[in-house]
């Protein structure tokens, strides 16, 4: 489902006496449908980067990422966001929202806008906002003014609305108690058995060795730094 | 995917004697796509958002839009009562000043109403009820119906024009500046109703800001403009976050966190 091919990226700082700063050369690997892929290494090495990068936020350098049948590297802006409509799902750290808009909405949007009905979608939402104990007074709020843990939680109930062939998580269970973290992994564990591919970051040892099949040490693709 | 684009910019170039308005701007835009061009002050992007609109003769270029009944035409080469049709049935166009998009001695429904007379409505009631129910979709209560736009706040201006531009049913909307000028709180609320209508209608949309986070919100691609062309190009979030060109990186940096 997702293939990374010879993938390389650097950053070039022209405000900053034009330093260009490689940050990963030859990454490769590929991550089939129900399974799910944990992306290790040190603070640094590129996780986020590469998560970045296949989202389409990042370009690349070079090398090609076919997510399905498009390659993100290399694809039309339309051509992207098309892919992030309906086959590929990124549950960020951050929830940005257009101020105003309920919490409701918000994590009904991703099934509205690939046109599922809004009886359906409104469900949906209330489902996964109940699993994920966001209060139900809460609902019809928007979440910015929510605290950052109960942000986060619509974030993933947002990310897990739409049932997306493949899924990016960063960190999906940071800074969650022990029974939003539960649901957490088991709507992983359900993606997965619906057969979405995932590549996830997790620092949470004990949840990437529950939900993760393999590990790939981000390190690896780490250019050698020259003096 | 061979969708044909609603929105084809080939080579637009605008000079003020010897001073560049903008020069070398080709893109193409998809149904259903919102664009945003950024730049400071005096980098083109309102020149180019009205040699677009046809309020500005370029010096060079072509802009063909894909027309109801004969497909992509060159909308600069159109017969004037063509083009007048055009921009009162399939474009739109929403100032940064409500009152330069506005009638201001007109009635709030007299000035919703009026497009809808220019494309052959004539039945009152129908005009009426289809004020109404824009203005309610603009969170305008209907009691202000009757009353002036000079009787309105900044805010309530700019919700009133973009009913009256919208009441058409347009499928391409040019934006000044849409939230400039007004305060934030407002701002939200107006950001929050063109998604929404964005969404619903499936407009396309070319907005013009030096707002990054209105861009972030609304636009699903990005043109970043200095002196007259175009530096960077590409999807908004990328666009912002890893930005290619100088002048990007400066910009993108020299914004406040909030």
């Amino acid at each position: 489902m997702i293939k990374i091919d010879n993938l390389s990226k650097s950053f070039t700082l022209h405000n900053q006496g034009s330093a260009v700063i490689p940050v990963m050369q030859g990454a490769t690997f590929e991550v089939a449908p129900g399974e799910c892929v944990a992306l290790t290494g040190n603070s640094g090495a590129g996780k986020s980067t590469l998560m970045r990068m296949i989202y389409g936020n990042y370009l690349s350098a070079s090398g090609h990422i076919w997510v399905g049948e498009t390659d993100v590297a290399t694809a039309e802006p339309r051509e992207i966001i098309a892919l992030r409509r309906a086959t590929l799902g990124y549950v960020s750290q951050f929830l940005r929202v257009v101020p105003r808009v309920p919490t409701l909405e918000v994590v009904a949007e991703p099934l509205l806008t690939v046109g599922v009905d809004k009886e359906t979608a409104f469900a949906k939402a209330r489902d996964l906002l109940s699993r994920l104990n966001i209060p139900e007074t809460l609902w019809g709020l928007s979440p910015t003014t929510f605290s950052g843990g109960e942000q986060q939680r619509v974030n993933i109930a947002r990310g897990f609305a739409h049932d997306y062939p493949a899924m990016l998580l960063d960190e999906p269970t940071a800074s969650l108690d022990a029974t939003n973290r539960e649901t957490v992994l088991s709507l992983i564990e359900e993606a997965k058995a619906r057969g979405a591919a995932i590549i996830g970051i997790f620092h949470d040892a004990p949840a990437r060795d529950r939900v993760a099949d393999r590990e790939i040490n981000v390190s690896d693709f780490t250019p050698a730094r020259a003096a | 995917m061979t969708i044909q684009p609603l929105l084809s910019v080939k080579d637009i170039r605008k000079t003020y004697g010897d001073r560049v308005g903008c020069s070398d701007v080709s893109f193409d835009l998809y149904p259903g796509e919102v664009m945003g061009i950024v730049g400071e002050s005096g980098s083109g992007k309102s020149t180019l958002l009205n040699c677009m609109a046809g309020h500005l003769p370029p010096d060079s270029g072509q802009v063909l839009f894909d027309t109801r009944d004969r497909g992509m035409v060159d909308t600069l080469t159109m017969s004037e009562p063509e083009r007048r049709m055009l921009s009162r049935t399939d474009w739109a166009f929403v100032h940064q000043h409500a009152r330069d998009g506005l009638r201001m001695g007109v009635s709030a429904g007299g000035n919703v109403g009026e497009r809808l007379m220019a494309v052959g409505a004539r039945h009152y009631g129908n005009i009426r009820t289809q004020a109404i129910d824009w203005l309610d979709r603009v969170e305008i209560n209907e009691d202000r119906v009757d009353d002036k736009p000079s009787a309105f706040s900044g805010g309530m201006q700019q919700r009133l024009q973009i009913a009256r531009n919208l009441v058409t049913g347009p499928r391409l909307v040019f934006m000044d500046e849409p939230t400039g000028g007004l305060d934030v709180s407002v701002q939200a609320r107006l950001l929050d109703l063109l998604r929404g209508l964005v969404r619903e209608m499936g407009l396309s949309a070319i907005i013009v800001t030096h707002d990054l986070a209105v861009v972030r919100l609304l636009a699903d691609r990005l043109m970043v403009m200095k002196s007259g062309h175009v530096v960077e190009h590409g999807l908004t979030d990328q666009v912002l976050d890893d930005p290619q060109h100088a002048y990007t990186q400066l910009l993108v940096s020299s914004v406040l966190q909030v």
